[in-house]
């Protein structure tokens, strides 16, 4: 009776699951589509707690250890996720991702010593050709699990600044190396499952490469190896699925594996490469040396904030381009104080948001609703790209390869094909960047230099205030 | 091959939930609009911290006199926690200023 309605709670959860992720998808209903996810993930885990038996019949025990678990970990995962700004999203998604990883690594690592100490009494061959498939599914978990858990350690690292990127000539192929030897070791210790310690090769190298396979992603690609993670973790799941046989783990790891696998394919599509692109690192990972050749050219010109105030209250269309610089600068409330004076003013504002502006896509989207700038105000790339013909100002904030004009212009560039925002079809365009570094794609951009172009340096934050009080003024 | 037909059949069930999975992972989002990429990949993260079922079992088996098993069935489940509260939290609070921003529209 119990078990039949522990079954039930399964379909249950892995319902919410898949309605969830559909209800994710469409803004709307994103928020009810977490809850309901929320709320089948509850259920699933308060089932297994007091319904769970195993094949023998017996009920689990320990069940101290596992509040205490659940309660220190709820405690940490929502004072973590509440006290997070919001620039830091990704670097939170990021780290949680590991925490799934580590904890798929580690229930392979007592499985396998649950196994290793049935062998000691028993190695029959019989036995041990009972059990290898398990042993397969316990390597593979340990493998996917571990890889995603230092991954996601590294991307978490390089996002908030604390690792750089960092590679070295051949390191390509010695990842396939290390690949293939845990790969290896695992069908090794496949078929000879008493090598105990093969677990334990297979578990380092796997942190290794984990660390290499991401060390020399450039920040810029990282939503999208976050993404990839993400997916690997989901498979990492499922496999403890397949290992308890155990239905509600199988569908919402593969469900995940699978959606994120596309959601991964779709963000490499928004900014127009491809995955093997962005893990070969064509240009995340060459990006001193791409900077190195093109050096800076030209003459570019500065406006001072009163000039900049001046045209932007006389215009009749604003048009603000965000970046990460925006996001760097914590300035969108700074931004939507600009936007308010202006439109008291009589100036239209509006917000062109590129989709992979900032590190994530949606990035600015989420960062400018937390500043309570109108929805309507936002337009995506297509629309935006009607508006720039008819803007008076284009404002650029801390953006730099999302309007680099290479990226239609130069076939050379690495960001060749990459749509981006036309601001060139402005009258003026304002760009505010800290210095005249490259932008994260390490690449120069010919629009700084254009004649209707004018710098205007200095953070985004101080000079969005300063530019309010200056436009007060006129 | 003998082997290979007989383990198919013998898993079928299994086979079968993957394969359908993975249609329905790739159907379900797939007219996702770049906007909700991030809250899409959060709330996918939180989902397959569904592995703390695996956790849970793990912990609650191990017998008391086996640290080993203890220690890192404790840890598991912490961090499978972690990851399903931090995930679904997180997700929460970026979906929230979406919503935020309609009611802003509606005043």
């Amino acid at each position: 009776m119990e078990l039949n309605i522990l079954t039930l709670i399964y379909l249950i959860a892995s319902v919410t699951f898949i309605i969830g992720l559909k209800m994710l998808s469409n803004p709307a209903a994103a928020r009810k589509g977490n809850l309901v996810a929320a709320g089948g993930m509850t259920l699933a885990i308060i089932g297994t707690i007091f319904l769970y038996k195993d094949d023998a019949g017996e009920r689990l025990h320990n069940y101290g250890w596992i509040f205490a678990g659940l309660a220190i970990g709820g405690i940490i995962g929502t004072l973590a996720a509440k006290k997070v700004k919001m620039t830091a999203m990704p670097e939170m998604v990021s780290l949680f991702n590991g925490m799934g990883g580590a904890c798929a690594a580690l229930i392979s690592l007592v499985e396998f010593n649950h196994i290793a100490h049935q062998l000691s009494v028993n190695n029959s061959s019989e036995y041990i050709r009972q059990i290898q498939p398990t042993v397969l599914i316990i390597a593979l978990g340990l493998i996917i699990g571990s890889v995603s858990f230092a991954g996601s350690m590294i991307a978490w690292g390089k996002l908030n600044g604390r690792i750089k990127d960092f590679s070295f000539p051949g390191q390509n192929i010695l990842n396939l190396v290390f690949l293939a030897i845990a790969l290896g070791a695992a069908v090794y210790l496949v078929i000879d499952p008493t090598q105990s310690y093969l677990l334990y090769v297979i578990l380092l190298i796997s942190l290794v490469y984990g660390v290499l396979f991401v060390m020399p992603i450039g920040g810029a690609d990282m939503p999208v190896v976050i993404s990839l993670l993400n997916s690997f973790t989901g498979v990492a799941a499922a496999c403890g699925g397949f290992l308890y046989d155990n239905k509600v783990m199988l569908t919402g790891g593969i469900l995940v594996g699978a959606a994120g696998t596309l959601l991964t394919m779709l963000m490499c599509k928004a900014m127009n490469r491809s995955l093997k692109n962005v893990l070969i690192g064509s240009f995340g990972g060459n990006k001193t040396q791409v900077a190195g050749d093109a050096g800076p050219q030209g003459h570019f010109k500065e406006i001072s904030l009163t000039d900049a105030a001046m045209v932007m209250s006389y215009a009749n269309k604003v048009i603000i381009v965000p970046g990460y610089g925006l996001a760097v600068a914590q300035a969108q409330h700074s931004c939507h104080e600009l936007e308010k004076i202006l439109n008291d003013k009589g100036v239209e504002v509006i917000y062109a948001i590129h989709p992979v502006a900032g590190r994530m896509p949606g990035h600015m989207n989420v960062l400018l609703a937390e500043a309570d700038v109108a929805y309507e105000k936002l337009q995506e790339m297509e629309q935006a790209n009607d508006e720039f013909k008819t803007a008076d100002v284009v404002l650029i904030l801390g953006a730099n390869d999302v309007v680099n004009p290479a990226a239609k212009t130069d076939p050379a560039s690495p960001i060749y094909g990459m749509p981006i925002l036309e601001v060139e079809q402005a009258k003026t365009v304002i760009v505010n960047k800290r210095s005249m570094k490259p932008g994260y794609a390490g690449i120069e951009n010919d629009l700084f230099f254009q004649p209707k172009t004018s710098m205007l340096f200095g953070d985004a934050k101080k000079v969005l205030q300063d530019l309010c009080a200056e436009v007060k003024n006129v | 091959m003998e082997n290979i037909l007989e383990w198919i059949h013998a898993n079928q069930q299994i086979i079968y939930i993957v394969i359908l999975m993975i249609f329905v992972g790739i159907e379900v989002i797939g007219r996702v609009p770049s906007v909700l990429h991030t809250p899409l990949m959060s709330g996918a993260n939180a989902i397959h911290g569904v592995v703390i079922i695996g956790a849970i079992i793990v912990m609650g088996k191990a017998e008391a006199n086996n640290y080993l098993a203890l220690i890192l069935g404790f840890l598991a489940v912490i961090l499978g926690t972690l990851n399903v509260v931090g995930g679904f939290v997180v997700t929460d609070r970026m979906l929230e200023m979406f919503k935020g921003k309609k009611t802003v529209q509606k005043k």
